[in-house]
């Protein structure tokens, strides 16, 4: 009997991430799949990916989306990109930051440094939006947690430009995206074969810029992913060990009465 | 209390304890005597007792880092997450916290459903219980709006505007709950203060929860009185301590999955994104935790009589103690209750799914369906059932079999959660 409800319980929880999976995926297109280094236990970032992808949204992207949550000095840190420290000075000292006020009261312009947060493409959200169409570019710093689907989500946005549907009509300013929430989408499609060079000699394609940008994204929105997966595997080694002793010892202690535990 | 007077061995203990008798409840506390017959259910009181102080020690320590103000609020989460040495751990062991706090008082809660603990004599218990659950709500919603992004701040809206709905002085309530016309920067400041006020007025409940659950002592999983200390009994201390920490350690290995392999699975992911008073999210849904709540919110088609519904749905169980009229307490002698323990499970984990869709079409209609027999349960189902039902036979002690044959206690012995080897 007891079994019997237990079953139930089981058929009713199954039945239920069944109906919302065919929910999820009736709803909207279902997502591309890349098999990501970071995604499993041990999951890296690629490091040469890192640096393509920083190329990528510094020719690309950064023209109108910020990372208002990074600094420069990020990108010279461990589990990241990882440029060596004179790259990622040389990287901020192409910026210009007002600083100030000096001691005649004047705020002055003068490069960034690796402690200066990204320098925004824009200087207001208003400006922004004006500048976009109405559309506001959003910041990148945690893209990639800020939609479901994640990592998926972005690279899927990124090669789901294609000519409308026979019957959709656009707007002028308004491109089709299959993946993108409602499909539409006020950015025309950001990437082209070959519009970076990349120094190492990979060739970029649309699909080797998207992974690449796609990863620098997930370090962006998790810089200390890394960190976290080895710390994890760490953490739950000794606790396994520990659960092991302790259940030991408490079939120990149990075995001094006649009870079972 | 304890039963035998207790006079510490050491001449300081001596003097120390005439004066402040620390060590008396501390033997108290090793000696209490605990039905040797509990199963691993009832090892998450000490996993909620652990929950909690682990919310408030990470939740201190974000408390020096967090800046509660609606222009930085977001930025200084960022900044945790980023600078601040294993400051993302520690935000993910309290935002992770929150949903293990949720599923181990939520098993806890059930455990004592299934077993019949809030029962006389322990009905203080219960209710202090259900105190503290409601509390827990309060802080975990008011938590999930810290981070100021937009489920925050759209939850935040929705929530304080349920007080809207009470008539005549319901706008003026709400004005006065956010601090202004709409929630801001007022609004952040208060549930900052009050999110840090709360867990430790749920601190102190618990010190009465487990002082009330001291007076008559433990129930167990077949539900009748035992006398203490007896044969039936074990000393807290090793046994249950030990158990307990098995169990925890258990608790805990799942608790660093979420932390370390998937810490925003339970979080939403527009919450991510900054608070941003003029686009509001397609779906504003609340943490998962609080879902079958919401769901009977929404079911009810008038405001005030939604939120009247929401809250009798935490009341109903605050005064079931007097609803359940059955003298037997364990759900193992109660063949027909058990069957509607099972359903209201159902029912209730339905509420939830039902909590996350769209309120509309199909889902309205099983949210209203659930949300009926949710109070069908509690104030039909339960108050007759414990007049009518034949329950079977009770043994006289957890170590000795029933009176009067073997049969029946066979029976409660092949159930699984009846663990007690004869």
């Amino acid at each position: 009997m007891k079994n019997f409800f237990k079953l139930i319980k089981f058929l009713i929880l199954i039945s239920s991430l069944i109906i919302s999976n065919v929910y999820a995926a009736g709803e909207k297109q279902d997502l591309l799949k890349v098999d990501w280094s970071f995604k499993s236990f041990f999951g890296k970032f690629d490091r040469a990916s890192l640096q393509r992808g920083y190329q990528v949204y510094s020719e690309v992207c950064a023209s109108c989306h910020s990372l208002k949550h990074l600094s420069y000095r990020n990108l010279a840190e461990k589990g990241g990109p990882e440029f060596t420290e004179l790259e990622a000075k040389a990287i901020a000292s192409n910026f210009e930051v007002t600083d100030g006020p000096n001691s005649d009261g004047e705020m002055f312009e003068r490069p960034a440094k690796l402690s200066d947060k990204f320098v925004m493409p824009y200087a207001n959200t208003q400006e922004a939006i004006a500048a976009n169409g109405g559309a506001y570019p959003p910041d990148m710093s945690v893209l990639v947690k800020a939609r479901g689907g994640g990592a998926n989500y972005i690279y899927s946005v990124l090669m789901g430009y294609e000519d409308p549907p026979a019957g959709v009509e656009l707007d002028d300013g308004v491109y089709y995206n299959k993946y993108m929430y409602g499909n539409k989408i006020k950015m025309a499609s950001p990437l082209d074969d070959d519009i970076v060079e990349y120094a190492d000699g990979t060739r970029a394609t649309v699909d080797q810029m998207a992974r690449d940008v796609t990863t620098f994204l997930q370090w962006t929105a998790e810089p200390h992913l890394e960190t976290r997966h080895k710390m994890g595997f760490r953490v739950i080694i000794y606790l396994i060990v520990l659960t092991i002793l302790v259940y030991f010892s408490m079939k120990k202690i149990w075995s001094r009465i006649e009870t079972k535990v | 209390m304890s039963d035998h007077e207790y006079t510490p061995k050491s001449k300081v203990g001596k003097w120390f304890n005439d004066r402040l008798p620390l060590l008396t409840l501390a033997n108290h506390l090793t000696d209490y005597p605990t039905p040797k017959n509990l199963n691993y259910w009832w090892t998450f009181g000490g996993i909620l007792t652990f929950c909690l102080i682990t919310q408030i020690i990470t939740g201190i320590i974000l408390g020096m880092h967090y800046v509660a103000h609606a222009d930085l609020a977001f930025q200084s989460v960022e900044h945790i997450m980023r600078d601040v040495n294993y400051g993302w751990l520690i935000r993910y062991v309290h935002a992770n916290g929150a949903s293990m706090f949720f599923l181990a008082v939520y098993i806890h809660i059930f455990r004592s459903l299934y077993y019949g603990s809030y029962k006389s004599p322990r009905e203080v218990i219960w209710i202090i219980g259900m105190l503290i659950y409601f509390l827990m709500m309060a802080t975990a919603f008011m938590g999930y709006v810290l981070p100021w992004g937009q489920m925050s701040f759209w939850g935040a809206t929705v929530i304080t505007n349920l007080f809207s709905a009470i008539p005549l002085v319901g706008d003026s309530i709400t004005t006065w709950l956010w601090g202004g016309y709409s929630v801001d920067n007022p609004t952040l400041t208060r549930f900052f203060s009050l999110h840090y006020l709360f867990p430790f007025l749920i601190l102190g409940l618990v010190i009465l929860h487990i002082w009330a659950l001291h007076v008559p002592g433990n129930n167990n999983p077949i539900g009748i009185d035992i006398k203490k200390p007896s044969k039936d009994t074990v000393p807290f201390h090793p046994y249950i301590v030990i158990k307990d920490l098995f169990a925890l350690l258990i608790f805990l290995i799942i608790f660093a999955f979420f932390v370390f392999f998937s810490p925003n699975i339970l979080g939403h992911a527009d919450n991510y994104i900054e608070a941003n008073p003029l686009v509001t999210p397609a779906h504003i849904v609340p943490e998962w935790y609080l879902l079958p709540f919401y769901a009977i919110l929404r079911s009810v088609p008038d405001k005030l009589l939604g939120v009247i519904a929401m809250f009798a749905a935490i009341f109903v169980l605050v005064i079931l103690p007097w609803l359940d009229t059955s003298k037997v307490r364990s759900t193992v002698f109660r063949p027909i209750y058990k069957q509607f323990y099972w359903f209201l499970i159902a029912d209730v984990l339905i509420l939830g799914y039902v909590g996350a869709m769209p309120a509309e079409g199909i889902y309205l209609l099983i949210a209203r369906v659930a949300t009926a027999y949710y109070f069908a349960h509690f104030l039909i189902i339960l108050p007759f059932l414990g007049m009518k039902e034949k329950t079977t036979p009770l043994p006289l002690s957890i170590t000795e079999p029933v009176l009067g044959g073997s049969a029946d206690m066979a029976m409660a012995k092949n159930n699984s959660d009846y663990k007690e080897k004869l």
